[in-house]
């Protein structure tokens, strides 16, 4: 009877693990279809100009101030940290240069990333599910008008434009905010702390910056669009879809962080 | 009678419960079709697998002679092109103005010069009763309104089949009647065009339709020309029509 009960719940649970991994592959797959369809669609005339522009204003330009504010406030802080390690080396002069590092490689587009996925994401699967549940998407449809056409390209295309270029906004305004407190809290000298960051920043760094930004806005997008489309049941639905997409963002962005920063390293 | 839709034994399930069960149906070229039945009976999902926009559990529907039960994307976006559809609640694009709206099927599928597209449009919308409204949007709209809007959208491009949800309702007597009138002005002035009528409302039916469909239980109860619903002795339709609760007809 015990052997029984203990076969029972073994066989249980590897079914059920079986079950949950061929679920996750299943979406897995469907992902890639999804993917792959925007890819087609994207290439597909017409080019929607009018609501590339319109996308591009929303994420961009309403994103503008809140990606200054926090740029210049986290490498303002990040150089007062690090500041203070440093100067127990007397070695002050290169903090700006550390932190222009850190910014541009990693802190940057991560920020720059968690703050368009809060503001700019969370927006797209908000909207675009609440089109589907009121009957819009469907209309769309009915129409012969493709949705990821008409919803979905326009905001990865003005994602993947404006996203990057956020990102270079966050790191000269957080080199910025770290060259306020080095002057200011540690008294470095201006020209060393420039000739400094000029001697370990690279072009290379800002490369493999904006190309994490670039990654990630396809993230943010994809994702965002894709939990819009799929949602379902009303109002709680679209709140559901927007908080799973906004989870589910952040997590996919971590993970690619960590290959994206191992492949960037290793090349 | 030539058919331009047919669906054959055509089965849909929502969780255990089969929406459409085994449901032949024909819909006749180039008349006013009605569809009626009780509520929740199956009616926007039987015009919503015409338009492809739900897929059958089993069995395949044939519009046109074509079999369009598995098309993929690209097909059925082509196969759109030739419907106008009226969504039950409109359906409207909340982010466009009422213009907006009706102008974008004409955007996206002609190629006419946009002041003669803002002429159809104007001209669409003063059929439906809504003359000056273009720039509101369709939040600033009551129920009855956005419907309309919703019917000069369907309209606006001419279409050879066109669909209509439940036109009438959450509208007064008197536009009602308009836009019953307007079906079949539509449909008498478009030369070879289908209209597909969901309605609850009988009087309505009989009057306008020229092909009655009665879905019950997933099923056809009756199927006919409205003196065949004035003479039948089937106790379900009879009791549709008297609207009485007491009867053989089950609600769920
Ligand atoms: N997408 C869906 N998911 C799950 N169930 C659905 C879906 N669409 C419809 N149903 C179910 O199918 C049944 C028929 O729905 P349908 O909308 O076709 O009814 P109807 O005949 O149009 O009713 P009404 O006159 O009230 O509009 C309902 O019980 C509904 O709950
Ligand atoms: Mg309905």
């Amino acid at each position: 009877m015990a052997t029984l009960t203990i076969k029972n719940s073994v066989v249980g649970s590897v079914s059920l693990v079986g079950r949950w991994t061929t679920e996750r592959l299943t979406n897995l797959g469907a992902f890639g279809r999804y993917i792959y369809e925007i890819f087609r669609q994207a290439c597909t005339p017409p080019i929607r100009w009018d609501l590339i522009f319109q996308q591009l204003e929303f994420v961009g330009n309403q994103s503008l101030n809140i990606i200054i504010l926090t740029g210049f406030f986290t490498g303002a802080v990040f150089a007062l940290q690090i500041g203070g390690i440093f100067q127990i080396f007397r070695a002050e002069s290169i903090m700006g240069a550390a932190t222009a590092k850190a910014l541009t490689r990693e802190m940057a587009p991560l920020m720059t990333a968690f703050l368009l996925t809060g503001r700019a994401g969370s927006a797209m699967t908000a909207e675009i599910s609440t089109m589907r549940v009121n009957e819009q998407v469907d209309a769309m449809e009915a129409m012969a008008v493709d949705p990821i056409h008409y919803l979905v390209v326009p905001r990865l295309i003005a994602s993947m434009l404006i996203i990057p270029l956020l990102c270079a906004i966050f790191i000269f305004v957080g080199t910025f905010g770290a060259f306020v407190t080095g002057v200011a809290v540690f008294d470095v000298d201006v020209g060393i702390f420039i000739d400094r960051i000029k001697w370990m920043v690279d072009a290379r760094d800002i490369f493999n910056g904006l190309e994490k930004a670039f990654v990630f806005s396809i993230i943010i997008a994809s994702i965002a669009c894709r939990y819009g489309l799929n949602a379902s049941g009303g109002a709680k639905g679209v709140g559901r879809a927007t908080t799973t997409s906004v989870v589910m963002t952040l997590l996919v962005i971590l993970f690619c962080d960590v290959f994206i920063t191992y492949v960037q390293l290793r090349l | 009678m030539t058919s331009i839709i047919t669906f054959k034994n055509i089965t849909k399930r929502f969780g255990a419960r089969a929406v459409l069960d085994h449901l032949d149906l024909e819909i006749p070229r180039g008349k006013i079709t009605f569809i009626v039945g009780k509520s929740g009976e199956g009616k926007s999902v039987t015009i919503k697998h015409i338009m492809g926009l739900l897929k059958p559990d089993e069995g395949r529907i044939i519009v046109d002679g074509i079999d369009i039960t598995d098309f993929e994307q690209e097909e059925l976006r082509q196969y759109r092109k030739k419907f106008g559809m009226l969504f039950q609640q409109a359906a409207l694009f909340d982010s466009m103005t009422v213009g907006e709206n009706v102008l974008f099927p004409l955007k996206e599928h002609t190629k006419l010069p946009l002041d003669e597209m803002l002429k159809r449009v104007e001209m669409t919308l003063a059929q439906v009763g809504l003359p000056n409204m273009q720039h509101k949007f369709p939040t600033e709209l009551s129920t009855g309104e956005k419907k309309r809007v919703g019917l000069a959208r369907a309209l606006v491009s001419r279409p050879e089949i066109i669909l209509y949800d439940e036109p009438t309702t959450g509208m007064d007597p008197l536009v009602s009647e308009m836009i019953d009138e307007l079906i079949v002005r539509v449909n008498a002035e478009i030369e070879g065009i289908t209209s597909i009528v969901i309605s609850h409302d009988l009087k309505a039916a009989l009057a306008t339709g020229e092909y009655i469909i009665f879905l019950y239980k997933g099923k056809i109860a009756l199927a006919g020309a409205p003196k065949d619903f004035k003479s039948t002795k089937d106790p379900v339709v009879r009791q549709f029509f008297s609207g009485k609760v007491e009867g053989p007809m089950e609600f769920l």
